[in-house]
């Protein structure tokens, strides 16, 4: 009796004492956002700290599926018409009602934000009319039949009109809105007087470089936060960062070096990782001839299927992932990881065979090989100039003699840019979680008119593939065109139009007591923190 | 005298302007900004609209006269990345480096030189010589490694002190300080002494000479032989004279705590200029960069303006000489 009393009284004291102390939660970020405006800067670290504060109609999870957010529903009346069924009784920060009229206000403002380094417009530019139907219905009109408006409606947040002193009515027009005064400046958000939205969190304190402090929002339409304040602290330097954890200064950091992950686990912190929508991929210049990385010829191999295909058969990916990897990214057979929107389950990385890869280049005509640079930024992604440098290796063994030129990514993107890498290593992460993003980012025949190749530095073209792209990107029915995706994606790799390598993993540490689910996006979100039970 | 200062002012004019073609074409050279800040999936229009409104479509040369005649009306340009004034955002992060740095001088002063007197008064004694040999220590272990083995030591394996960021802080006058809160200073000691480590030994090492040569000075002996306290001849008639030369020193690489403290700051998440200028330096903020280097051309330009007028007013013949020639 007298035992079980006890029992009972230091597990009541342990009950009452760990909520206490779980209230609180502070996270080391290897990036700082450059400002909370949602609508500044279009980028990873932004857009993630923005969701604690902002939300969107539509949410992206984990795995970044759609799930309804402050719509409750969605769905296209005709091709070019979609319906939204607004969330009731949801609360601004600041107390307001959420009406469709915040919707539009933000869509207005998107494109008027001063100063923007990078622009939320190429999320809105398909959106051709908003119409209110009730204030909690939303009519959206694009110009043609555009699918990825459900995807790009995630991407942005929603900022309140009244709290930015809209009173009345605003008319919605692509090229300027009406009625809705002055736009508030983004220094506004930063000071927190702008920073009302209906998120899981509010804004508490931020001071650039320092620190970043949520708040727990207590009206929220949906399940409670776990957490009373959260803070964010950027060190942006590995070690530190590590020894930050490991000291008990923050309970969580993103991005531990792969090489202290055995180290954080044997002090007894735990990792989480998960397969992420970034492929690492080679690109080949496909247009000029001669090439300005290739020696030993006049010719640009590379115009030869042939010689694409002895590249990815001379590269062995599991050797890749093992010995440089630790273990930490899978091979990839595609643009984009199994298990989202456009992949097939039957894609598998080209086979490693470096005899066949010879006899493929004999056959096109380079018995000897050639000569060939790679060009590879060597700070961008995890170990980026070490996989450029087994690539060499592994070209040179079948006989393309390769040099590694690996830059800071600064200049590798400009170089890059103006073409003058014959082979390039880089990397992508798919912002929509669909295959469209890929294939006509990476190698849909450039188009500034349509936004087709912008980061095609390899100038692959295929006109039977930029015809599918265009279908797939013009059917609105999402079956029909994940199976148009899948072929075009398959077209591609059959031509090996750019040759995939693998896709990296995320790694997040984080202290005993908490979890964490791995987000493909890479994303490091309080809202996904959860004490463990 | 005025034809002297005239001169040196129109050096110093020269210095300034031949430092920002430099600065600015050095800067402007490397990389894309645009290719760092945007997202990836921005089509080419909208590329092409951001470039535009950082104006980096314009020529060099065009951006170059832009940036002079904006400067010439005090205005450095805007931050790329957050948007704000370039060199407001770096005035913001002053205190932060300036609080660091003091306390770093300080530390290099109240170790060193006691640490240097012991040295240069028992020369060949074990303690002599171990001072000596950590002080060689200092000068020589790299700067970036002896931060992570202090966060090593007293963070994670002791836990006794936080591994960095700036703590609690209190404002006066406006400005943030973390020197006045308990939390704020215990979390300034690390980055302190890890900037001190190296002005420490060099003080080391100045006050040992120094020391050394007061010792056998005419005026020591004397006081020795007035029969003054051992104390008393060290504390007032040596260290009184050994100072000059650390005073010197010291003052001259204060400059150059608050304008480089990079790597401290860097290992130790605090959020001084230097932090600044390396991350803006990744992200190629270029105004930021330029207008950082600009103002520490335009403080040690200063510093030097000074030393150079006091050596003028101390020594009639840098007067005379300068006057002639």
């Amino acid at each position: 009796m007298r035992k079980s009393t006890l029992l009972c009284a230091v597990s009541l004291a342990a009950a009452l004492a760990s909520p206490a102390a779980a209230q609180e939660l502070t996270i080391g970020l290897s990036a700082e956002p450059s400002a909370l405006d949602p609508h500044y800067h279009n980028l990873g670290p932004n857009n993630a700290m923005r969701r604690h504060l902002f939300e969107s109609l539509i949410l992206q999870d984990e795995k970044q599926r759609l799930h309804p957010g402050l719509a409750t529903s969605w769905k296209p009346l005709d091709d070019t018409t979609w319906e939204f069924k607004l969330r009731e009784g949801v609360k601004f920060h600041d107390g307001s009602p959420f009406t469709a009229k915040d919707v539009v206000y933000s869509v207005c403002r998107i494109p008027n934000v001063e100063n923007s380094p990078s622009s939320f417009t190429v999320y809105t530019k398909g959106i051709a009319d908003m119409e209110i139907k009730d204030p909690h219905t939303l009519i959206i009109k694009t110009g043609t039949p555009f699918p990825l408006l459900p995807v790009e409606v995630s991407a942005w947040g929603v900022i309140s009109a009244t709290a930015n002193g809209v009173t009345g009515d605003i008319g919605f027009s692509p090229e300027g809105c009406t009625g809705t005064g002055d736009y508030p400046k983004t220094e506004a958000f930063n000071t927190g007087a702008a920073a009302i939205g209906t998120g899981l969190y509010k804004f508490k304190e931020y001071t650039r470089g320092e620190k970043i402090v949520f708040e727990r929002n207590g009206d929220y339409w949906g399940d409670k936060a776990d957490w009373a304040t959260v803070t964010f602290r950027p060190i942006t330097s590995d070690g530190p960062r590590v020894a930050a954890l490991l000291a008990g200064d923050v309970d969580m950091i993103d991005k531990p070096p792969l090489q202290d992950l055995e180290r954080i686990k044997a002090e007894g912190f735990q990792i989480a990782q998960g397969l992420s929508n970034r492929v690492i991929y080679l690109h080949m210049d496909q247009k000029e001839e001669p090439s300005p990385g290739i020696t030993g010829t006049d010719k640009n191999p590379f115009l030869d299927v042939r010689v694409r295909k002895a590249v990815s058969m001379a590269i062995n990916r599991e050797a890749i992932v093992d010995r440089i990897m630790g273990g930490i990214a899978v091979p990839a057979g595609e643009l984009l990881p199994p298990g989202m929107f456009g992949s097939s389950p039957d894609a598998e990385a080209t086979p490693y065979d470096p005899d066949q890869a010879k006899q493929l280049l004999a056959e096109a005509g380079y018995p000897d090989g050639f000569g060939l640079t790679i060009g590879s930024p060597n700070d961008r992604y995890i170990n980026d100039a070490q996989i450029a440098q087994a690539v060499a290796q592994m070209l040179t063994r079948i006989g393309i003699t390769t040099q590694v030129d690996a830059v800071t990514a600064s200049t590798f993107f400009k170089r890059r840019n103006q073409y003058e890498f014959s082979m390039y290593l880089a990397g992508w992460g798919s912002a929509t979680g669909e295959m469209s993003s890929p294939l006509r980012a990476l190698i849909a025949t450039p188009d500034k008119a349509k936004g087709y190749g912008g980061t095609n530095r390899g100038r692959y073209s295929s006109p039977a593939l930029d015809s599918m792209i265009d279908e797939a990107l013009a059917t609105v029915d999402d079956d029909k065109r994940e199976a148009v995706l899948q072929e075009a994606s398959k077209l591609a790799m059959s031509d090996f139009a750019i040759l995939p390598l693998h896709f990296e993993v995320t790694p997040w540490a984080f202290r005993k007591g908490i979890t964490y689910a791995p987000r493909t996006d890479q994303y490091t979100l309080a809202l996904g923190v959860k004490p463990a039970s | 005298m005025l034809v002297y200062l005239l001169r040196r002012l129109g050096q110093s004019l020269f210095v300034v302007v031949a430092m920002a073609v430099l600065v600015f074409i050095g800067v402007y050279a490397i990389g894309n900004p645009i290719d760092i800040m945007i997202s990836a999936d921005s089509d080419q229009a909208e590329m092409e609209a951001a470039i535009a409104r950082l104006g980096l479509d314009k020529p060099m040369w065009e951006q170059f006269f832009i940036f002079v005649k904006n400067a010439l009306q005090g205005d450095l340009g805007r931050s790329f990345v957050y948007s704000s004034d370039a060199l407001g955002l770096i005035l913001s992060k002053l205190p932060a480096t300036l609080e660091l740095a003091f306390l770093a001088l300080l530390f290099a002063v109240f170790i060193g030189v006691p640490l240097g007197m012991i040295a240069g008064l028992r020369p060949h004694s074990v303690v002599g010589k171990s001072i000596m040999a950590g002080s060689i220590l200092g000068f020589s272990l790299p700067n970036f490694w002896q931060g992570m083995m202090l966060i090593l030591l007293f963070a994670v394996i002791f836990k006794v002190l936080p591994s960095g960021g700036r703590g609690d802080t209190v404002e006066v006058f406006g400005i943030a300080w973390s020197f006045l809160t308990l939390d704020g200073l215990s979390h300034m000691l690390l980055p302190a002494i890890n900037l001190a480590l190296f002005k420490t030994s060099l003080v080391i090492r100045l006050a040992r000479a120094g020391t050394r040569e007061a010792a056998l000075q005419d005026y020591v002996k004397f006081a020795r032989a007035k029969g003054l306290s051992p104390t008393r001849i060290v504390l007032v008639h040596i260290a009184k004279n050994i100072m000059i030369p650390v005073v010197t020193i010291l003052g001259l690489e204060l400059g150059s705590m608050i304008a480089f403290a990079v790597v401290t700051e860097s290992v130790f998440a605090w959020p001084g200029m230097g932090k600044l200028l390396i991350d803006s330096i990744q992200l190629l903020d270029r105004p930021v960069v330029v207008a950082y280097l600009m103002l520490t051309v335009f403080m040690f330009i200063i510093i030097n303006f000074a030393v150079d007028m006091l050596y003028c007013l101390l020594d009639p013949r840098v007067r005379l000489s300068q006057v002639r020639a």
